[in-house]
């Protein structure tokens, strides 16, 4: 199913469309309230793309001192091309260390790979600890819709009813109740499991660092209770310094949530030293390249500064009412069909680059200044020069640009047209069904048009008021400056 | 001061009587106007499709038919953004044209941001009497910058009230043949618009794009509304 049928489907399903509702008044006006905190924030916006795009500019080079800093404070880093290799490094790391349970803060590049499936595949527990992607596992592995709210689609009613036949605990109906519920079923697991995988916001090049931005408090235990850590995060997650973290911070949850400051920030450096109480004992990097390389190379680069704050969905009118699980993989919205094509083909997903109205309030609100529209118009070029549309879509199209380019054909091809389609105004000029338009008329009316060009009324205007200016517009084809020339006479005239 | 009237593919053939009120609006504010005889269309239904060789010749031809005026004006803030902002990129490795480019992005205006910041439009010739609420077109507000501009001359027209719709700057959902290629999810986001300009109370929605008209008109008709669907020169005109 693609994303047009998926859509349709999202548009009408009403719980889905009651929960959107709810969610766009959170965020969008939280953070246009949070950015008013700072003084400058269109130079911190400057300030964050240039540190993003400074890091992927020499990736090589950055990435290498992390490597260096990560080791020498005691980490092992290791490197997935692949999301398969994601799973089996994870698996390995696991049977090294005799892991019978893992817990899981939130990471969406282990959704890439379908993480949480292979370990229980191969035969160990699994636990997702932030609450949405705890409720998304418990209710069969639901797939999430936002990257930073994944359970945004659901009601309070479903997750009571989930909590209640899965806990098997009388139902709740209290947002605090059942978050207390939640807790208490975390922490049992928080204080069995053998090791904790999270995610990583930022690697911190100048001390081998990974940076954890979270609200639930969960990463933080998931990446310090149990005895041994991986943080997976993608190639293009580095930063140079603690310093470029501080500038992104400044924008991150301010973009995201409409937070100041998210109410933690975990800065995990190497493993526990000798006589240090806090820390795990064994601490694991996996960097993931998984397509990101090859959008390094792309013409769509700018897309790897993303830092996953979701500003460009929560702002994006599709989004907005079609929802996350209408874009059909990992990472939805504007960022999303800009992302999936370039992870899992351009041929897999041949209408997500169309799956914007081109609007840019998504460019707009990017902390990190994303040309989203223009990188989405690059994949659309892609699709053109390898004939991946329809073949009416492209003879439509060709047909345009190559009428558009010959004005007397155009100008009697139009009047034609427009008389035609006149015709089938109703008497209030309104157009109920277009044939090969229905996709405009099928919720719409299409108002008709006028039934003169304003080319014609023009002509006829200028000869009835000038008749010696005509001369130049029914030349056979006047030179570049004839044109000008009796144009000109045409004005002064 | 001479300046190229580009009416625009889509005023041309569907409402030409916006291209007129933008004439006279022109010529109230003291421009001397050149219609170019053989404009057709700015290649923005092509760029947007990833058609960039096509993009590129109808660019080419607007470049030589208005690189002689001292200003190009258009009755839209999305076909003015075409030129304005995304005509340099095409050329980028062509240094025999960017220069002529550049140089007719420089000299490019939404028509009522070239009403008052540069023609400095003092009188309004247009009588439009009720109540009306604004729409920001996309293109207009964040590739042209528009959103005073309109508003500030409203204010001039004494038998105009402005009652601001909420969500005023959140596109309308047309986007080009987004309104056809994804026409449900278009047209929900057409009536999310619709819902708040009846909200506003206004008896008519104005704006400054043609595509975005069709829509919302269509929309509203559909709906069995019949709020008037203005373009902001017909009303500054007078013409409606």
């Amino acid at each position: 199913m693609y994303f047009k049928e998926r859509a349709h489907a999202k548009l009408h399903d009403a719980q889905l469309q009651a929960s959107l509702a709810r969610f766009q008044g959170k965020f969008v006006p939280a953070r246009k309230t949070a950015i008013t905190e700072l003084d400058d924030f269109e130079g911190t916006r400057d300030a964050a793309a240039e540190i993003r795009q400074r890091a992927l500019d020499d990736l090589d080079v950055w990435l290498t001192i992390f490597d260096e800093n990560a080791r020498a404070r005691g980490a092992t880093v290791l490197y997935a091309q692949t999301p398969a290799e994601i799973n089996a490094l994870v698996l390995e790391i696991a049977q090294r260390h005799g892991v019978r349970k893992i817990i899981k803060s939130k990471s969406m590049v282990s959704e890439e790979s379908g993480l949480d499936h292979a370990i229980e595949a191969a035969g160990m527990t699994v636990v997702e600890t932030d609450l949405g992607e705890y409720i998304l596992q418990i209710n069969n592995y639901e797939p999430p819709s936002h990257i930073i709210g994944p359970a945004l689609h659901k009601s309070r009613e479903e997750v009571s009813a989930l909590f209640e036949a899965r806990h098997g605990t009388p139902r709740k109906d209290a947002i605090d109740e059942l978050c207390l519920e939640a807790r208490g079923v975390l922490r049992t697991h928080y204080l069995t499991a053998d090791m904790g995988i999270s995610g990583g916001n930022f690697f911190v090049a100048e001390t081998g660092s990974v940076v954890l931005v979270t609200n639930e408090g969960n990463a933080t235990l998931t990446t310090t209770l149990p005895k041994v850590h991986v943080a997976i995060s993608g190639i293009e997650k580095v930063v140079p310094t603690l310093e470029d973290v501080a500038t992104l911070m400044r924008l991150l949850p301010r973009s995201a949530t409409g937070q100041s400051i998210s109410n933690y920030v975990d800065i995990l450096t190497g493993v526990k030293d000798r006589g240090e109480f806090h820390g795990v004992e064994h601490m694991y990097f996996i960097v993931v390249d998984s397509g990101r390389s090859a959008v390094l190379g792309s013409d769509v680069r700018q897309a790897l500064r993303c830092i996953r704050c979701g500003a460009c969905m929560n702002h994006c009118p599709v989004y907005q009412n079609v929802g996350g699980h209408a874009y059909g993989w990992v990472y939805p919205g504007p960022i999303g069909i800009v992302l999936t094509p370039m992870y899992v083909g351009l041929d897999n997903a041949l209408d997500l680059p169309y799956a914007s109205t081109m609007c840019n309030q998504c460019g707009v609100v990017c902390p990190v200044k994303i040309p989203l529209p223009d990188l989405q118009r690059k994949l659309r070029e892609k699709e053109f020069e390898r004939d991946l549309r329809s073949w009416h879509e492209r003879v439509g199209l060709k047909a345009w640009g190559w009428l558009a380019r010959r004005p007397a054909l155009y100008g009697v091809a139009t009047r034609v047209g427009v008389r035609m389609l006149r015709t089938l105004g109703d008497r209030n000029g309104m157009i109920r069904r277009l044939p090969f338009g229905s996709g405009w008329t099928d919720e719409r009316d299409m108002p008709a048009p006028a039934g003169r060009t304003f080319r014609e009324q023009y002509k006829a205007r200028k000869a009835a008021s000038h008749p010696d200016a005509l001369a130049v517009s029914v030349q056979g084809k006047p030179s570049a400056s004839e044109a000008r020339e009796g144009s000109r006479k045409e004005t002064l005239g | 001061m001479r300046v190229g009237f580009f009416v625009t593919c889509l005023v041309d053939l569907m409402r030409p009587s916006i291209g007129f009120a933008a004439l006279s609006l022109l010529e109230a504010g003291g421009a001397d106007v050149y219609v170019p005889p053989k404009q057709t269309c700015c290649g923005q239904p092509c760029y947007n499709s990833g058609d960039r060789a096509d993009t590129i010749a109808l660019a080419k031809k607007v470049v030589h038919e208005f690189e002689d005026c001292d200003y190009l004006v258009a009755p839209s803030g999305s076909c003015s953004g075409m030129i304005r902002t995304h005509y340099g990129e095409l050329f980028a490795d062509d240094p025999a044209w960017s220069g002529r480019v550049a140089k007719l992005a420089s000299k490019t205006y939404e028509l009522t941001d070239f009403l008052v910041n540069v023609l400095k439009l003092e009188r309004v010739p247009g009588d439009y009497r009720g109540t009306i609420t604004y729409h920001d077109s996309c293109a207009g507000l964040r590739e042209m910058g528009v959103k005073t501009q309109p508003r500030a001359l409203l204010a001039k027209m004494n038998g105009v009230r402005v009652c601001e719709m909420a969500d005023a700057e959140v596109c309308c959902g047309f986007g080009g043949t987004f309104a056809v290629k994804l026409g449900e999810i278009s047209a929900r986001i057409a009536d999310n618009k619709c819902q708040h300009i009846v909200t506003s109370g206004a008896d008519a929605v104005v704006l400054g794009d043609l595509g975005c008209m069709l829509n919302i008109e269509g929309r509203l008709r559909r709906r069995g509304d019949a709020t008037k669907v203005l373009h902001i020169a017909e009303v500054l005109a007078g013409e409606p």
